[in-house]
């Protein structure tokens, strides 16, 4: 085991298919809402196997990223994303496997490094990983940390990140964690490529800025926001993007957030959605729905109204790499959730596609994927790092030589 | 002339019109003078907390500002000077005035000159500006006028330049006074700037260092 010569990965390439301009997808905050309409609250049990089949039938509709929150409390049932993700891909074949988000600030970096390098492999590459600091303040004590400390950790904890998939041997010394000395993150990036990076920030410039530094992409998760707060971010990442010499503003890569609710006429979508927007835990009680449309991407109404909006959100942001809504949102049923995805692999994203195709310069990158980041690197290679000895079967450790 | 300031009353009266609006009018009134006499000319924006009730309640629940709203919150962050009057209810400030207040960033207002006043149907209510309103100006970090000007009902119908028959200096002196000391702190202070994070970010390496 310990002896074999390094032989080159044997995987198959990601699907035969070519890569997308722009990815399209869904993701969940893994929430368990009561139906306001029946007054029924799913079990955890049933939300977990929800998620798997909203998953699936988003890939099965033609759509491209399925995201998973991380939330370690209730109503959330996702605390563990790597498990779900694993098991999705497990069941998939073209999907890519992305979170929204991976708390950067709690949890320790060498477990996302680990992780994430291990949902990599499994998944053959489709996958990636968006960072987030977290909305909960107590998650930050029940991990050990200060929520006051959110930024600090979200900079130290990614630069510790970055290193250990990049870096055979890590030496670490930082402020919020134990020091690292003769570190090694197993297993090592798939085709020796990290997974592809998203950082998503609604308000802090200090997540664009650290975007933009280190050329990965920025998710901003504009579900609750009005555009020009996205423009003003999506703007900063751009510019700093540039700054930091990674290529021109127009070539940043940016994903941003959505959520739709369609039937055949508007009039029906908003009566069916109405009960649901008025009663939701985070929409109800406060602005109308017709004004939280407004404001907000928040869109209900006919397939053509959701084109309409969606296809218009570059004229804020410029042409962008990832569009992701949220669907599975207020207590709607599965059974909805599923019809709203249907309309959304049908009928909207085929002709969003056609439209940001048009006009979209040759110079604006694709959506990043792991095939595309493999060649850019110039091929895969096997990134094993073999130990001379191990302490299972008791040899002698080497010297370590470097 | 220096150069303008941006002088910014909030006035958290209820009924219109309001004798929270009454005050307010008369120390904008004074304070302009005050800093006309001092050749500093003066831009006011007049906040009237009413008509942004239902915005303020939406932004306690959604996180973010109408734009209308937001106007008013940007107008206030980056005064030079704040004339802030509430009435009192309870025993302290308004719920609404709280709320405005609430909603605006943390160390926005820090440094910046403030008059605080108060209106109440009873004299009885005039420490609430002691008690409630001057620390809560503290706790932003403003930078709050000593006079601290309360007009109960009766103070409307007292005679002009007359005391009370406790000593009480009469309401105009009590505006004039408080008027003085804003204009003289606003007109000491260079015009504010007030960054823009989005414009100038904290530099990474500077992140990366552990500064914010």
């Amino acid at each position: 085991m310990s002896d074999q010569p390094a032989s080159a990965s044997t995987h198959p390439s990601q699907g035969a298919a070519p890569a997308p301009q722009m990815q399209f997808g869904v993701f969940t905050v893994s929430d368990l809402t009561q139906d306001p309409t029946t007054g029924r609250t799913p079990s955890e049990h049933e939300r977990i196997r929800a998620a798997v089949a909203i998953a699936k039938k988003v890939e099965e509709v033609g759509l491209d990223v399925f995201a998973l929150g991380e939330h370690h409390n209730p109503p959330f049932f996702s605390s563990s994303p790597t498990t779900t993700l694993a098991y999705v891909a497990a069941q998939t074949e073209r999907l890519t496997l992305s979170t929204a988000t991976t708390l950067i600030t709690t949890n320790d970096p060498v477990k996302i490094a680990e992780d994430y390098a291990m949902l990599q492999h499994l998944s053959e590459g489709r996958m990636d990983l968006m960072m987030g600091r977290g909305n909960t303040g107590p998650v930050y004590p029940w991990f050990g940390q200060d929520i006051r400390n959110g930024i600090p950790l979200a900079v130290e904890n990614y630069a510790l990140l970055h290193r250990l998939w990049r870096e055979d041997v890590v030496d670490w010394e930082g402020r919020f964690r134990t020091p690292l000395q003769s570190f090694t993150s197993t297993p090592r990036p798939l085709d020796g490529v990290p997974p592809f990076v998203w950082h998503g920030s609604i308000r802090s410039p200090e997540i664009a800025e650290q975007a933009a530094y280190y050329g990965d992409g920025f998710f901003h998760n504009n579900i609750f926001w009005p555009i020009h707060h996205t423009k003003q971010m999506v703007q900063l990442y751009r510019r700093r993007f540039e700054h930091y010499g990674h290529g021109s503003a127009d070539q940043a890569i940016v994903g941003l957030g959505g959520q739709v609710f369609m039937r055949k006429s508007s009039q029906d979508a908003v009566r069916e959605f109405r009960p649901y927007f008025d009663n939701a835990p985070v929409y109800g009680h406060g602005p109308s729905l017709e004004e939280f449309s407004e404001m907000t991407p928040l869109t209900v109404g006919s397939p053509q109204q959701v084109i309409d909006r969606y296809a218009a959100m570059r004229d804020h942001v410029g042409d962008y790499q990832r569009q992701l809504f949220l669907i599975d949102h207020a207590g709607l049923p599965l059974e909805t959730v599923l019809e709203q995805i249907e309309i959304l692999g049908t009928e909207v994203v085929p002709v969003l596609r056609k439209e940001l195709a048009v006009g979209r310069p040759a110079r604006v990158p694709d959506a990043p994927t792991h095939a595309a980041r493999v060649e850019a690197a110039g091929g895969g290679r096997d990134a094993t790092v073999y130990a001379d000895a191990d302490g299972v079967t008791g040899r002698a450790p080497a010297p370590v030589t470097r | 002339m220096s150069a303008p300031r941006r002088l910014v009353v909030v006035s958290a009266g209820m009924s219109q019109p309001s004798s929270t609006r009454l005050l307010a009018d008369r120390l904008t009134e004074a304070t302009v003078a005050a800093l006309t006499s001092r050749s500093v000319p003066v831009e006011v924006t007049v906040v009237e907390l009413r008509e942004h009730a239902h915005d303020l309640t939406n932004m306690l629940l959604t996180g973010f500002a109408t734009p209308e709203l937001q106007r008013v919150l940007d107008a206030t962050v980056a005064a030079d000077g704040i004339v802030a009057v509430t009435p009192v209810y309870s025993g302290s400030y308004t719920g609404l005035f709280k709320t405005f207040f609430d909603v605006i960033d943390d160390g926005a207002l820090a440094g910046v000159p403030t008059l605080i006043a108060a209106t109440a149907g009873t004299p009885r209510h005039s420490l609430a500006l002691e008690h409630a309103v001057r620390p809560l100006l503290s706790y932003l970090r403003a930078v709050t006028v000593p006079t601290a000007v309360f007009g109960a009902t009766e103070d409307f119908g007292a005679t002009a330049g007359r005391a009370a028959s406790d000593g009480t200096p009469p309401l105009a002196a009590r505006v004039d006074r408080a008027a003085e000391e804003l204009a003289g702190l606003v007109a000491a202070r260079e015009p504010r700037q007030v960054a823009d994070p989005f414009a100038d970010p904290t530099p990474f390496d500077q992140l990366l260092r552990g500064d914010t």
